[in-house]
């Protein structure tokens, strides 16, 4: 069979071979590196190591988080810098699930967390009732993030907020929350946060092989996510929502509530970051207001912009990429990550606008021009 | 085991300065060390007596010795002489008569201070320090003893008011007084000073007049004396009100201190982002380098120019001011110039900018932050009523901003330049169509918001500390002050800055700093949501 044939066979299966290069990931990230940490013995050189497992997941957390941010920004148009908000709020949700499924346990003993015990407060704040039931957190963690998008987004963009205005607001909104949650007072542990988490759902979460859940739960979610946007994106209402990011008046002007439009993707991008926040928190280990620095939020945009914005790969890739260069550069040149984070910024918004998927479509479109030449 | 000694010490102590070293120092000055030895021999429980007894001494010999006692100066030489370690610590002079002495420092041995000591000795220091001619020691006396006086001061106290010519002075020794006479047996000098207290008092005095006109637990009154009590209850209503007006002054100025330094970063932006519709994230970093230079300023002066070291600012002012607009003028050729018209990629681009500028500083400077020290002519401050302090720093970066914010205006309304830039800003292609060099105008604009920002720096610079991150903490109140001030308009610019800045104060005492923050920037979606295009809406260009 030669390589024409086969190459007529996958079309006929109804893939380009693009789909062809999603499914390879999708089944590297989802079967090979789980396979790869439990099957080969831990000194041969395929083996995948347990350390690798958390900080992986968090990379696919991060990569969810990009296509969140980038349904709004690449999509509709809407730069978003209160991402980090929607994920700290989610993240905060299962924390908090997580702090109470350890009642008791802590170093004084008691049934409330060990901060509020050191706050000397006496009974559990009516906000932190019912987070004792996984559903119930994990209701909260979509819930949460996803009713303050909606109300933010119906004032916000009722009042015709846009481009850079609606950044910095966000931004603003981030910012606040973040002095909220330092306090000791509004009672989510303070600049502390919420950490030592010992189990989910029963299980310890020091278990290679709880990790190992985690990590693929959040693989699924992320293929879930991808799925989500690609519907989204390609159906009528995509098609709406890139026109408003391309030409927002005229499309008003034919007729179509832009309000309703940005509102509907603007919330289930939060919802997705609040997600992607609830998975983080259990791999972490640690969820504090940190999370909602004005950088942090930015940053993720650096991660879409490098993928390459308005495309499904690129904030997935970018996210990787971005993160995994952190984590190398962070404990090998600590004081170079800014500068490069810095040139990055500056580069891609320069030099790349389409990212590296941009990169790669102009790469193919040259090489299948000399080709048919 | 080491007091124990101390005592033994201390008696040997006494038995060699009588029998043996006496002969040298008899006479008066004898009366006053024997004093001090016995006041530094004594365990703790008969200090204040012997405090006592040095206070009635009232010699003003003992000033020097009890300092350095507090200051931890006074030596004990080897035969129990005791002596005073300058505040150099090279010179060493007799405690007792101030003359200069020759041991070594390292001969002497250390007189140690107790807590019971300290407080014994404190008033007793406060006593003697009345007597003195600088103003500021009488005044600092006069509220230690406020503080820590004992009904044996009052007559001393009394003689000091009468004597006293010095308004300041006079104010704090009455109210020193009034609050010793407060526990006196005659009621009608207690009445008398429920008076001055009324009148003079401030909120400290308020748990005392509260005991006053309370009940205690068998639900009878604390003060006996029923004219005494009403009185009270007066003195504390007017300490109340008076603490009221004053609170609410105090937060209006702190609310116009606030707003200039919102004003101070906010003007810049008002020009870049207002006029020409660039959003420079990088903003915040140009008020952080103004900071650095001013300190880089400093530095300087006071290493090569000491002399010339209370003047450093005004070098500073020009040379951050340089230094920014460069920085700025470099940003906007090298970077924003290809951006225009893309506002996000701008946002990101800058903020690119902003991390690369802190690291910069970061890797330069380190991370700690540094201190800028006020000159002298801008240190202080003045009491315009109990409680209510306007400092001189604050004050000064208030009138330049007030300066610099009219300087701007000037030059927009009244320049070539300022005309050009209007006419950029109301339609960029007929302005170029005219012959207006609108590249190079947004070079020098962007240059003028940048060097404005600098200068900001330099007035940041004199309130705290300057810290890489400087700049972060004010670029989002920043961004409101604009929005909310509406694009375009340097007035709404400053209306928006004063109105945040008082309302933030204002709010603060009821809500706490954070969920004032927080209410503000409710408060300004709402406002957005009826007036869009800000609190003056510019006529010209708005894009669609």
């Amino acid at each position: 069979m030669d390589l024409a044939a086969l190459r007529e066979r996958v079309r006929a299966l109804g893939g380009s071979g693009r789909s062809i290069a999603l499914g390879a990931l999708a089944f590297g990230i989802l079967v090979v590196v789980p396979v790869l940490n439990v099957l080969p013995s831990v000194d041969s050189s395929l083996h995948v190591p347990d350390y690798l497992i958390p900080l992986l997941g968090k990379f696919l957390c991060y990569a969810i988080l990009a296509l969140a941010l980038d349904l709004v920004w690449g999509f509709t148009g809407i730069l978003s810098l209160g991402h980090g908000l929607f994920f700290a709020l989610g993240g905060y949700a299962m924390g908090m699930h997580l702090m109470r499924t350890m009642s008791g346990e802590g170093v004084y003993r008691s049934d409330l967390p060990d901060f509020m015990v050191f706050l000397d407060w006496k009974k559990l704040p009516w906000y932190w009732l019912g987070f004792d039931s996984f559903p119930f957190a994990l209701a909260m963690a979509i819930l949460v993030p996803g009713a303050l998008a909606l109300s933010f987004g119906f004032f916000a963009f009722r009042s015709r907020l846009r481009g850079v205005y609606l950044s910095i607001v966000t931004q603003a909104l981030t910012y606040a929350a973040m002095l909220l949650f330092f306090q000791n007072a509004t009672g989510f542990g303070g600049n502390n946060g919420l950490t030592d988490f010992k189990r989910i759902l029963g299980y310890s979460l020091r278990a290679s092989s709880t990790k190992l859940g985690l990590y693929v739960a959040t693989a699924v979610t992320l293929i879930g996510t991808y799925f989500l946007c690609r519907y989204v994106t390609s159906s009528k209402l995509g098609r709406v929502l890139t026109a408003i990011r391309d030409a927002e008046l005229k499309i008003r002007f034919c007729g179509y509530q832009t309000t309703h439009y940005k509102l509907f993707a603007w919330t289930v991008s939060a919802i997705l970051a609040g997600l992607a926040g609830a998975l983080y928190v259990p791999q972490v280990g640690i969820i504090n207001p940190s999370e909602m620095q004005p950088s942090s939020s930015i940053e993720i945009a650096i991660w879409v912009a490098v993928g390459g914005r308005g495309t499904l790969v690129g904030p997935i890739l970018g996210a990787f990429l971005v993160n995994g260069g952190k984590s190398w550069l962070t404990s090998s040149f600590p004081s170079a990550w800014l500068y490069a984070l810095g040139v990055l910024f500056v580069v891609v918004t320069l030099y790349l606008p389409q990212g590296l998927v941009g990169i790669g479509e102009a790469l193919s479109a040259r090489w299948r021009m000399r080709k048919s030449a | 085991m080491g007091r124990l000694s101390a005592r033994i010490l201390a008696a040997t102590l006494l038995v060699a300065i009588v029998f043996v070293a006496a002969p040298g120092r008899a006479g008066p000055h004898g009366v006053l060390e024997q004093a001090l030895v016995d006041l530094l021999s004594d365990s703790g429980d008969k200090a204040e007596e012997i405090a006592g007894k040095l206070a009635d001494l009232a010699d003003p010999n003992a000033l020097p010795a009890l300092e350095a006692l507090c200051d931890e100066r006074l030596r004990k030489g080897p035969d129990g002489t005791l002596y005073i370690e300058g505040q150099d610590r090279q010179t060493i002079t007799y405690a007792v008569t101030g003359e200069k002495a020759t041991p070594s420092a390292d001969a002497l041995g250390k007189v140690e201070m107790s807590n019971a000591l300290r407080r014994a000795v404190l008033p007793v220091l406060a006593q003697l320090r009345l007597g003195s001619p600088d103003r500021q020691v009488r005044l600092a006396a006069a509220e230690e003893l406020a503080k820590r006086g004992s009904n044996a001061v009052a007559p001393l106290l009394r003689n000091a008011h009468d004597h006293e010519k010095d308004a300041g002075v006079r104010k704090a020794l009455a109210l020193a007084l009034a609050q010793l006479d407060l526990y006196s047996e005659n009621r009608e000098r207690r009445l008398q000073a429920l008076g001055v207290l009324g009148e003079l008092g401030g909120a400290e005095m308020e748990s005392e007049l509260v005991r006053l006109t309370s009940r205690g637990d068998d639900g009878r009154p604390l003060e006996a004396d029923e004219q005494v009590r009403t009185a009270a209850a007066a003195t504390l209503r007017a300490i109340e009100d008076r603490a009221r007006v004053v609170g609410i002054l105090r937060d209006v100025t702190h609310g116009i201190s606030l707003a200039s330094v919102l004003l101070f970063a906010a003007l810049g932006l008002a020009v870049t982002f207002g006029l020409m519709g660039v959003i420079n994230m990088a903003h915040g970093e140009m008020l952080m380098v103004g900071a650095y230079v001013t300190y880089s300023v400093e530095v300087f002066f006071d290493q090569r120019l000491p002399s010339f070291s209370h003047w450093y600012l005004a070098a500073a002012i020009p040379i951050a001011f340089a230094v920014t607009t460069l920085l700025g003028i470099l940003l906007e050729r090298l970077v924003i110039r290809h951006l225009y018209g893309r506002q996000l990629e701008t946002l990101l681009a800058t903020w690119g900018i902003s991390l690369m500028l802190m690291q910069s500083v970061r890797l330069l400077y380190g991370a700690q932050n540094v201190a800028v020290s006020n000159p002298p002519w801008l240190s202080g401050g003045v009491e315009l009523a109990h409680g209510w302090v306007l400092t001189y720093n604050r004050l000064a970066v208030v009138a330049f901003v007030v300066v610099v914010a009219t300087a701007v205006w000037s030059v927009l309304r009244y320049t070539t330049l300022g005309i050009k830039v209007r006419a950029v800003a109301q339609n960029r292609a007929m302005a170029a169509c005219l012959g207006v060099p609108t590249a190079r105008l947004d070079a020098w604009v962007f240059g003028l918001g940048s060097g404005v920002a600098g200068l900001g720096g330099v007035a940041l610079s004199q309130l705290g500390n300057v810290g890489p991150e400087l700049g972060q903490t004010y670029i989002i109140d920043a961004f409101m002050v604009v929005v909310l001030g509406g694009v375009g308009k340097l007035a709404g610019t400053v209306s928006a800055a004063v109105g945040l800045g008082i309302i933030n104060k204002l709010v603060e005492p009821f809500a706490g700093a954070v969920l004032g923050k927080i209410a503000i920037l409710l408060l300004i979606i709402v406002f957005i949501q009826r007036r869009p295009e800000g609190l003056f809406a510019s006529k010209g260009r708005v894009e669609a």
